[in-house]
């Protein structure tokens, strides 16, 4: 392999730790992990509760800085960035998708949908569109108007993966996706997931606790005290 | 992010908790409303005091025994009066006085035919009119002839015309006045309530030979009015009848006037003053409502971050930079205040109208104080805003979106 841009992992954790708290109190959520993503992968990260696998996706998608150890995107440091900068990189490299949905109460479909577009600067004409849009590839269309009261949980998921979307993003993070779905909605949403990673080519980096969506993944990271325990890919 | 697109979050925001908005827009729309009413009504009633002095003359001095030192009116006791020789040394000597009226008042009992009250009669020289300004609205003022011949004439003021006869003609009737029966010669013009709040119309004027031969038994003069022959020779009117007086009444270098000279301008420029003071005041007090309305908005604007700290989680990690959160929650106070100012500026004006037409004093509006009282409120939102629009921008993306 020559050393090009393509070889060149998208994110990379390297020595990275990350301890919460004061004196006796304080826990290493992350103790020492070396990980590699690379453009285009499906990504299971598992491990009980507890392990560092929230604390993981946090630091991966900039929500949080790591307390040692390096991170990088794409070979850039992000610990040295000022914040404003990270929120940039939220906002154009990254899509969360959250258990609890976290959709704005009392707003439209469609506004929730173009909610990062609103931080991009982008005109609310073309917000609705790209935002419509958005909502069509997660099979909504129609529902724009709709408040999230009056969605089920497995179409409240559906918005928050389109505002995950809108954004075109490089990586999507999802923490516990499924979290709070039926099996049935559930495998909708991995569908879905799965879907965008295939099709669309987005790096997918999924936390879950559950086997069969750990199944839909490509490779599984499995995190136990703050450390990678094993980190598998699917025979091909 | 555009400043159009936070506009437009702060006011949906706003709509969303329409009832708490309203509630907390109360807060300031009542202390703008207080500010410009208790304004209103300072200016108002510098202007009634204005107008009810101006009401006396353009051009008037009045002259009292009694020190100035005193203050307005007050003590006269055994300090001599004028008399008739003193009246007639100014007239020679006081080059720039014009007119001069010796004048003579006492509260007493006046008897119509069938109606008697007590009133303010006054005995005055005919010049008396012409240095007040003063005409009739029916029948003659008095004349030389009157106050030569001591004649048994007087008028009436509104007032007592009605009071005395009532749905009757005043003019030609006799009134009585102590022992002495006079006719009615005129109706005074009515002139409303003085600065201090007297009826002016509530008196009768006879001549002043009249007045202290037939009813009081001395012509010792109780006070002049004067008039300088132009409005800007009153000056040296003054110092000239000051001289006189104190060569009449022989005060000797270095001793202290015991009379006084008083010049209207000078009422009205310390009653300005008093009403100034009064003003600055009660708009003191409105303003600590409106400090109240601010602390409101402070107090709604922490609940509101708080209760929205998942909100703002979400809006971080989709990318917003803490001062798009900052401002968000800045131009919500500031909605919030700016539409409370527009609210007050309109319930102040309203109620100034009111206030001033039950007070009964001009309604006066200063075109400064509704820029002045809209700007005080913007600037409400602001001081207030800041505490909790930094509170929510210092948020961890990852706490905030955690928050339970």
């Amino acid at each position: 392999m020559g050393s090009t841009t393509r070889s060149e992992p998208l994110l990379e954790l390297k020595g990275a730790w990350k301890a919460y708290g004061e004196g006796e109190a304080r826990v290493r959520a992350l103790d020492g992990v070396d990980l590699q993503v690379r453009d285009g992968e499906f990504v299971a990260i598992t491990g009980a509760s507890g392990s560092g696998k929230s604390t993981a996706v946090s630091v991966l998608g900039c929500l949080e800085l790591l307390s040692g150890g390096e991170y990088r995107i794409e070979g850039i440091e992000v610990q040295q960035l000022d914040p404003d900068v990270l929120a940039a990189l939220r906002n154009e490299r990254f899509g969360f998708v959250f258990q609890s949905y976290n959709l704005l109460s009392r707003t439209s479909a469609l506004e929730n949908v173009a909610l990062p577009l609103v931080y991009a600067g982008v005109s609310q004409a073309e917000r609705h569109q790209r935002a419509a849009r958005a909502l069509e590839r997660v099979g909504l269309a129609g529902r724009e108007q709709a408040r999230p009261n009056q969605l089920s949980g497995g179409q409240q998921q559906r918005v928050a993966i389109a505002r995950a979307l809108v954004n075109d993003p490089a990586v999507l993070l999802a923490d516990e996706p499924t979290g709070n779905l039926d099996s049935k909605m559930g495998a909708e949403v991995m569908q879905l997931i799965s879907g965008l990673n295939h099709e669309l080519g987005i790096t997918v980096l999924m936390v879950t606790h559950d086997p069969t969506c750990a199944a839909w993944a490509e490779r599984q990271v499995v995190f136990k005290d703050g450390r990678i325990l094993r980190d598998e890919r699917k025979a091909a | 992010m555009k400043l159009s697109s936070t506009g437009q979050l702060a006011l949906s925001a706003l709509l969303r908790n329409r009832m708490r908005s309203v509630l907390t827009t109360l807060g300031i729309v009542i202390g703008v409303a207080a500010v410009l009413m208790m304004q209103s009504l300072g200016q108002g009633a510098t202007a009634y005091v204005a107008e009810a002095i101006s009401g006396l003359g353009t051009n008037v001095l009045m002259v009292v025994p009694g020190g100035t030192s005193r203050g307005m009116g007050g003590m006269t006791l055994g300090v001599p009066l004028f008399t008739q020789a003193d009246v007639d040394a100014l007239r020679l000597s006081a080059r720039d006085v014009g007119h001069l009226a010796p004048v003579n008042t006492r509260p007493m009992r006046v008897v119509a035919s069938a109606i008697n009250r007590s009133t303010s009669v006054s005995g005055v020289a005919p010049e008396y009119f012409e240095i007040r300004e003063w005409g009739v609205q029916a029948g003659r003022l008095l004349s030389k002839e009157d106050e030569r011949d001591a004649a048994q004439v007087c008028l009436v003021g509104q007032t007592n015309a009605d009071a005395l006869f009532p749905g009757e003609q005043a003019l030609g009737r006799e009134l009585r006045v102590r022992q002495m029966s006079c006719r009615i010669i005129g109706v005074l013009e009515a002139k409303g309530a003085s600065a201090f709040g007297t009826d002016q119309d509530d008196v009768v004027m006879m001549p002043y030979s009249t007045f202290s031969r037939r009813i009081i038994g001395t012509d010792r003069v109780a006070m002049f009015m004067v008039s300088a022959v132009a409005s800007d020779r009153i000056d040296a009117a003054k110092e000239q009848i000051v001289a006189t007086l104190r060569r009449r009444r022989h005060l000797p270098e270095g001793e202290d006037d015991d009379f006084g000279v008083r010049d209207p301008r000078e009422m009205q420029a310390l009653l300005t003053k008093v009403t100034g003071v009064l003003t600055t005041l009660l708009a003191g007090v409105a303003a600590i409502s409106l400090l109240v309305g601010g602390i409101g908005i402070m107090n709604i604007m922490l609940v509101s971050v708080t209760e929205r700290t998942r909100e703002i989680g979400v809006r971080l990690a989709v990318g917003a930079r803490a001062r798009d959160i900052l401002t968000q929650f800045l131009v919500e106070a500031i909605a919030l205040s700016a539409v409370g100012g527009v609210g007050g500026v309109a319930l102040g004006l309203l109620g100034a109208v009111g206030l001033t037409k039950g007070v009964n004093v001009p309604f006066v509006m200063p075109t400064f104080a509704i820029p002045v009282a809209f700007g005080v409120s913007v600037a409400v939102g602001v001081l207030f805003g800041v505490v909790p629009a930094r509170k929510a921008a210092r948020l961890n993306p990852l706490a905030a979106l955690r928050f339970e």
